[in-house]
């Protein structure tokens, strides 16, 4: 118990580190770069919740695809140069305001929610149980994740083909 | 299971201590002397020309897109794969019916060049 | 057991996988190379240091150990820097699935997790990540230009491997590589998988970037590629991220194919190494027997020919695996 709370700690902690560099840095490489660390805090997050396929599917797909996709994508545009974008402007007085008043109001409906305590154990998130669920009741979900990478790949390719001047 | 993990995540810093233990070493042992020429990049031996980053062509973020999209259909068939010896032949048919959509994708992208390197 | 005591297991077995990789795969790999790759071309290797030559590598990292650490101009610190322990890291975490053996107390592994060969995948995918760091870090047109390709390369070789893995868990009922070594106490996954075998092998040979599908390192055309700029010791650690990840490959691939660490007579470890070698003598023959694709006929090799018959050969498992032979 307390290794598991001393981890989500350390591994929130370097979530929003990594978060918070992402977010503010001018440097767009640092950026995109500091996106790494971000997503292999959250797949701690999920081994915390005995969600287990889908931390390893959050390393495959997002550190390993979706951040070498961004990083192709600043390469291709002027961000590769390692140029700095300013990330003030003159409404950062207002915006602190703004962004403390919002957090104090989650945190203040966070605290006042009755979080349901469950009793018994988790649900079963092993790609066992995954698979027998969506070949199960969420097949047509399933299938229809078909159609939906489908409609992306054509579309992005259409898009991307459209920027080349084909 | 957690301690599975763990253990990964131990090993995981273990092994970074142990990757980076080679530049204490170089820390101590290597010479150190720093002169203007030393700094340039490496060009076949002349004076490099220009910045080091040119315009690169959108083929590779083409490339790195269709592999995401592909990747996702790979993952959605590792929890098909493990179950599968214990569904029927119904399920198999399912499984035909993801793989031909996602099939057609690859041949839209072949026919569309979006897999040419040219 | 008490947490200090699993805790020091974890670090006692951390430290013997590194070592022993590092020197198996890294040292005796590299040597093992340019051995092979002196007897194909009628010559003998190293023999100089050591008997027979088999001090080299340890004279070579000794050499490099106390290089001088030079750094380009305009290379971006921080990148630069971490590019060097991501790669070699991403390279050695695969190591955690990886079943050497089997004693008396249950199987030799460091872990042997419920996703095992989703969790192979995923680290070895953020060796890309790693490496287009390298290329960028740099500020090396070179170099970026080897690190773009690299990843190109190795992100299209991905999806065959993830097929063929998907497969032979279809074969196996299960992701954790133990499992699927027991499964093949009777008969390796080769014999009912000989297309599988021969995906996996092309695919690991472009995934850890080696010949005929080295373009994006072949000096003649991109100096070193990505590692262009690295000095020493950090050439060193790109190298052992290198051979570490064709050994965790070959090392899967026993796993996946060849019946892990079954054999007759000898003990388990001892069975695994023999086909590991095996499969590394088989990497290393194929490197100095074929001429280098070009990146085009490469990424067409993946995309046109191995996606769709790996795709052909999982649809086929899976009729025989659901229909027929329920």
């Amino acid at each position: 118990m307390i290794g598991e709370a001393v981890a989500f700690y350390v591994l929130a902690a370097i979530t929003l580190a990594s978060g918070v560099v992402v977010a503010t840095s001018p440097n767009l490489m640092h950026s995109a770069i500091a996106l790494v660390p971000t997503l292999l805090g959250v797949t701690g997050i999920y081994i915390l919740l005995n969600a287990e396929f889908v931390a390893g599917i959050q390393v495959l797909i997002y550190a390993g695809g979706i951040t070498v996709l961004i990083l192709f994508v600043i390469m291709l545009t002027e961000g590769g140069t390692g140029l700095r974008v300013r990330q003030r402007n003159e409404q950062v007085a207002i915006a602190a305001a703004v962004s403390a008043a919002v957090a104090a109001l989650f945190i203040a409906l966070a605290g006042r929610t009755p979080w349901a305590q469950g009793a018994g154990t988790l649900p079963s998130y092993t790609p066992g149980a995954i698979g027998q669920n969506f070949l199960g009741p969420n097949l047509l979900l399933f299938e229809g994740t078909s159609v939906v990478l489908l409609v992306t790949l054509v579309g992005a390719i259409l898009i991307a083909r459209k920027e080349a001047g084909e | 299971m957690l301690l599975d993990w763990a253990y990964v995540a131990i090993f995981a810093i273990v092994g970074a201590g142990m990757v980076s233990l080679p530049f204490a070493i170089i820390a101590l042992l290597s010479p150190r002397s720093s002169y203007p020429h030393k700094r340039e990049t490496y060009e076949s031996g002349m004076q490099p020309i220009g910045q080091a980053w040119a315009q690169f062509n959108v083929r590779y973020y083409l490339f790195s897109l269709v592999f995401v999209v592909f990747e996702v259909e790979v993952i959605y068939l590792y929890p098909w794969a493990v179950v599968a010896r214990s569904l029927g032949p119904s399920a198999f048919y399912s499984i035909v019916i993801f793989l031909v959509i996602l099939t057609l994708g690859l041949v839209y992208a072949w026919r569309k060049g979006a897999l040419e390197w040219a | 057991m008490p947490w200090y005591v699993e805790a020091l297991r974890a670090v006692v077995g951390t430290i013997v996988i590194f070592s022993a990789v590092a020197v198996v795969a890294a040292m005796f790999g590299v040597l093992l190379e340019r051995k092979v790759s002196g007897w194909i071309q009628s010559r003998i290797g190293p023999t100089h240091v050591g008997p027979r030559g088999l001090l080299q590598t340890l004279a070579d990292t000794i050499k490099l150990l106390q290089k001088e650490h030079v750094v380009p101009g305009n290379a971006d610190p921080a990148i630069f820097a971490s590019a060097v322990v991501i790669v070699p890291l991403a390279a050695l975490l695969d190591y955690v699935v990886v079943p050497f053996g089997t004693t008396r107390w249950g199987p030799l592994v460091f872990r042997d997790l419920n996703i095992g060969v989703l969790y192979f995948a995923a680290t070895s995918s953020l060796i890309v990540v790693g490496i287009l760091m390298a290329g960028w870090g740099s500020n090396n047109k070179y170099a970026l230009l080897g690190g773009l390709r690299s990843a190109a390369q190795m992100v299209s070789y991905e999806i065959p491997i993830g097929l063929v893995l998907i497969t032979v868990a279809l074969l196996a009922g299960s992701l954790s590589t133990v499992t699927i070594v027991t499964v093949q106490s009777h008969l390796w996954f080769i014999a009912s998988q000989p297309v599988s075998f021969l995906i996996f092998l092309a695919a690991a040979t472009a995934e850890v970037n080696r010949a005929p599908f080295d373009l994006v390192e072949a000096e003649s055309e991109l100096v070193a590629g990505y590692f262009s700029e690295y000095t020493g010791m950090r050439f060193a650690l790109f190298q052992l991220g290198e051979y570490g990840e064709m050994f965790a490959m070959a090392a899967l691939a026993v796993t996946l194919f060849l019946g892990g660490w079954h054999g007759p007579v000898l003990p388990s470890v001892v069975w695994f190494l023999i086909k590991l070698y095996a499969l590394i003598f088989v990497f290393m023959w194929v490197r100095w027997t074929f001429p280098r694709f070009r990146i085009d006929q490469l990424l067409n090799f993946s995309w046109k020919f191995l996606i769709p018959l790996a795709l052909l050969n999982l649809v086929v498992t899976a009729f025989f695996v659901m229909v027929v032979r329920r």
